[in-house]
């Protein structure tokens, strides 16, 4: 009853005194939008009291192009999709694919998909720990981080060629072997990495400004995580275990090592601990991988022509940003009759209206961050 | 006649400090990028003369020659005064700030109260241009602006009031003369420590940057600003670091005086300890993240208000049973 009096006098004054509800336009043009998401802030002094998200900036119609072109054609497609992780795309592609058959996919193959899978979540959190600590305000880590990432894509591009579209992996395994050199520079990096990440926790994790701006902002609890469809570090800060690596093996993933870690608040600051503790698993799992990396071929016998037969398939695997998966229908030709993407980004920016009203705006930038979505994906 | 060299000579000095500050300024930018970057693995400047020493000349010449926009729907005169509103108060706090033992502009006997007076005076142009701009960010940086100087202004002014009772005077020489012995700092450990914080939220520096919060606001209260107009903002601020690193070496490290057995020139010891001081700033800008608003208020008024006026209590007590 309290509070109800309380709100009918807020009322009372606000008519007297002629007082507004302030809207501000943040983005397409913004700087911590994190590309080209608008959103529509209605702000009661600094406090966010309703935001309107609006997308689309950046939509491709990549969907519609799937249905014209063959299964191998897409794969640069998935590389646009989640453009910091072009790998993880790659690979969620090639698997939904080849659940239409039957074939053998080599151990070589699979363990390097699981090794460059790891590397691109390292990209793709390094990118997201560089500008989350940006928009909160320590500048320092953003050019700390772009060092290391610059080290994956180096890496990328002496496997693959290419850097950010990377291309990396075929139907049946991959175009061809990854050279000597790469296996040995990943290494290097393998073994270097873990003290560059106690660097970033120097400046961060024990930092009373960090603790203060991330402990307690932006909860959300695990059922509401879990009813809103969210994947990825957000429902594991949430302290909800959820990992298709582990859930749904794929890959090389049911012979590597490795520890799932979640939070317990759900706020910020735990989506920052997870994600931190995802990039050290992430060096132990290609560490594993160079040492249990097999010989052998890294194709499978595959037919000429892609013809799967007809039916329906849906895949997902553990992008770095959440569940990333592919629906696609098949009428049995060399194109598919549709393809529907799940995009982690898409859905976990549904849960930011939950995540930011009765914040304040300088919490809406660090809670886009936390969230860690990525535009290319989540407009398709 | 004595009158008429008097004020030629205050004029004299009054165009070598003004426009050393100018200089001194530019090249402060300079540092700040460097040492940024050092700190981040990278260059910095490098392009524009020998390791990009003459980058601030460039800068400067770029910011002269930029359109000068003004927003249409903007309130014109107070748009283009708010500028020289933020400007022209730091550059007169420098006339009583003392350099070395006999270089000054002018001494008066409320030296501390002058800078404090004059100084609190640029929030008035930073409020204007929020205002005149008539954009919402500009508006919400203003705002900020204006809560976090007027606050951080309380405990700046009481922070101080130690060091003055310890001195006796409010004159900056007389001041630096008491310390000749032992530095404030030494006995004033508390309000040094809510000086420096209050001094960087004065400035609007890192982490208390959030009125220019670039990553919230765009850019703060001058989002529109362009040109020359945004050069004045720019060189307020690093004029006001100035002012605020002079005054803390005056009232807590022995301002131009330095220990006897380093036989050195009052000026030098000047900038040695200023050097330092603005290190510090630079530092703590490539470290830290940015406050919130509403914790940067909390930060304030329940911890730093408390301990200062504890501070105050101690020394007056303890001066009494010692002095």
């Amino acid at each position: 009853m309290v509070g109800v009096a309380n709100v009918s006098r807020i009322e009372q004054q606000s008519t007297v005194h002629g007082t507004e509800e302030l809207v501000i336009n943040m983005g397409p043009q913004h700087p911590s939008t994190h590309g080209v998401l608008r959103v529509i802030l209605k702000l009661d002094g600094e406090t966010v009291n309703d935001l309107d998200c609006d997308i689309g900036y950046l939509h491709r119609g990549t969907e519609k192009i799937g249905e014209n072109i063959t299964y191998t054609m897409f794969i640069p497609y998935t590389d646009r999709l989640d453009y910091i992780a072009a790998p993880s795309n790659n690979l969620a592609w090639v698997t939904a694919v080849e659940k239409f058959f039957d074939w053998e996919i080599p151990m070589r193959a699979q363990y390097i998909r699981s090794m460059v899978g790891e590397l691109s979540r390292i990209a793709s959190h390094l990118l997201w720990l560089a500008t989350h600590a940006l928009d909160i305000g320590a500048m320092t880590v953003f050019l700390w981080c772009f060092r290391e990432r610059e080290m994956v894509l180096d890496l990328f591009e002496t496997a693959f060629g290419g850097r950010l579209t990377v291309n990396a992996f075929r139907l049946g395994g991959l175009h061809e072997d990854v050279p000597d050199k790469f296996l040995q520079l990943t290494q290097e990096f393998a073994d270097l990495f873990p003290s560059r990440i106690d660097d970033y926790e120097t400046l961060l994790t024990n930092n009373r400004i960090w603790l203060q701006r991330t402990r307690d902002v932006g909860i959300i609890s695990a059922e509401d995580a879990m009813d809103l469809g969210l994947t990825g570090p957000i429902i594991r800060g949430s302290g909800v275990r959820w990992d298709l690596r582990r859930a749904k093996p794929y890959a090389a993933y049911p012979y590597l090592d490795f520890v799932v870690p979640v939070g317990e608040n759900g706020d910020i600051y735990d989506r920052y601990l997870v994600r931190i503790e995802e990039l050290r698993q992430s060096t132990r799992i290609i560490q594993q991988c160079l040492e249990q990396l097999p010989g052998g071929p890294v194709t499978c016998k595959t037919p000429r022509t892609i013809k799967p037969p007809e039916g329906e398939i849906y895949h997902s695997i553990e992008n770095p940003k959440g569940e990333f998966g592919f629906y696609i229908v098949s009428d049995g030709t060399t194109t598919p009759y549709r393809v529907r993407i799940r995009p982690p980004s898409f859905i976990n920016l549904g849960g930011l209206k939950k995540l930011c009203v009765g914040q304040l705006v300088a919490d809406v930038v660090a809670i886009i961050g936390s969230i860690d979505i990525v535009l290319g994906e989540c407009d398709r | 006649m004595d009158m008429a060299l008097e004020i030629a000579v205050a004029a004299i000095k009054i165009f070598i400090v003004v426009n050393v500050v100018q200089l001194v300024v530019a090249y402060t930018i300079y540092v700040e990028r460097k040492v940024i970057a050092h700190a981040q693995m990278r260059l910095g400047p490098m392009r524009v003369g020998w390791h990009g020493l003459l980058q601030p000349i460039a800068d400067g010449l770029k910011l002269f020659l930029k359109e000068d926009i003004i927003p249409d729907k903007s309130d014109r005169i107070v748009f283009v005064l708010a500028p020289v509103m933020v400007l022209v108060p730091a550059l007169v706090v420098y006339a009583v700030l003392p350099f070395s033992a006999t270089f000054y502009i002018t001494q008066i006997n409320i030296g501390l109260f002058f800078i404090l007076a004059i100084s609190s005076l640029g929030v008035f142009g930073i409020v204007m241009a929020g205002w005149a701009s008539n954009s919402k960010y500009s508006l919400l940086g203003a705002l900020r602006s204006a809560a976090q100087m007027l606050s951080y202004e309380i405990f700046l002014g009481f922070s101080v009031i130690g060091p003055l009772m310890l001195a006796g005077s409010m004159n900056l020489q007389e001041i630096v003369h008491a310390q000749s012995d032992v530095w404030f700092v030494f006995y004033q450990p508390i309000a040094f420590i809510v000086f420096f914080i209050a001094a960087m939220a004065e400035t609007n520096r890192a982490p208390f940057d959030l009125p220019e919060a670039e990553t919230e606001l765009v850019a703060g209260f001058h989002t529109e600003y362009s040109g020359m107009k945004f050069a004045f903002f720019f060189l307020a601020e690093y004029a006001n670091m100035f002012v605020v690193s002079t005054v803390g070496i005056v009232l807590f490290f022995g301002g131009w005086d330095g220990p006897d057995f380093i036989p050195l020139p009052g000026f030098v010891w000047y900038v040695l300890k200023l050097s330092v001081f603005m290190f510090v700033f630079i530092w703590l800008r490539a470290t830290l993240p940015r406050y919130r608003y509403d914790q940067l208020m909390r930060v304030g008024w329940k911890f730093m208000f408390p301990l200062v006026m504890i501070n105050i209590f101690l020394t007056g007590f303890l001066k009494y049973l010692f002095l």
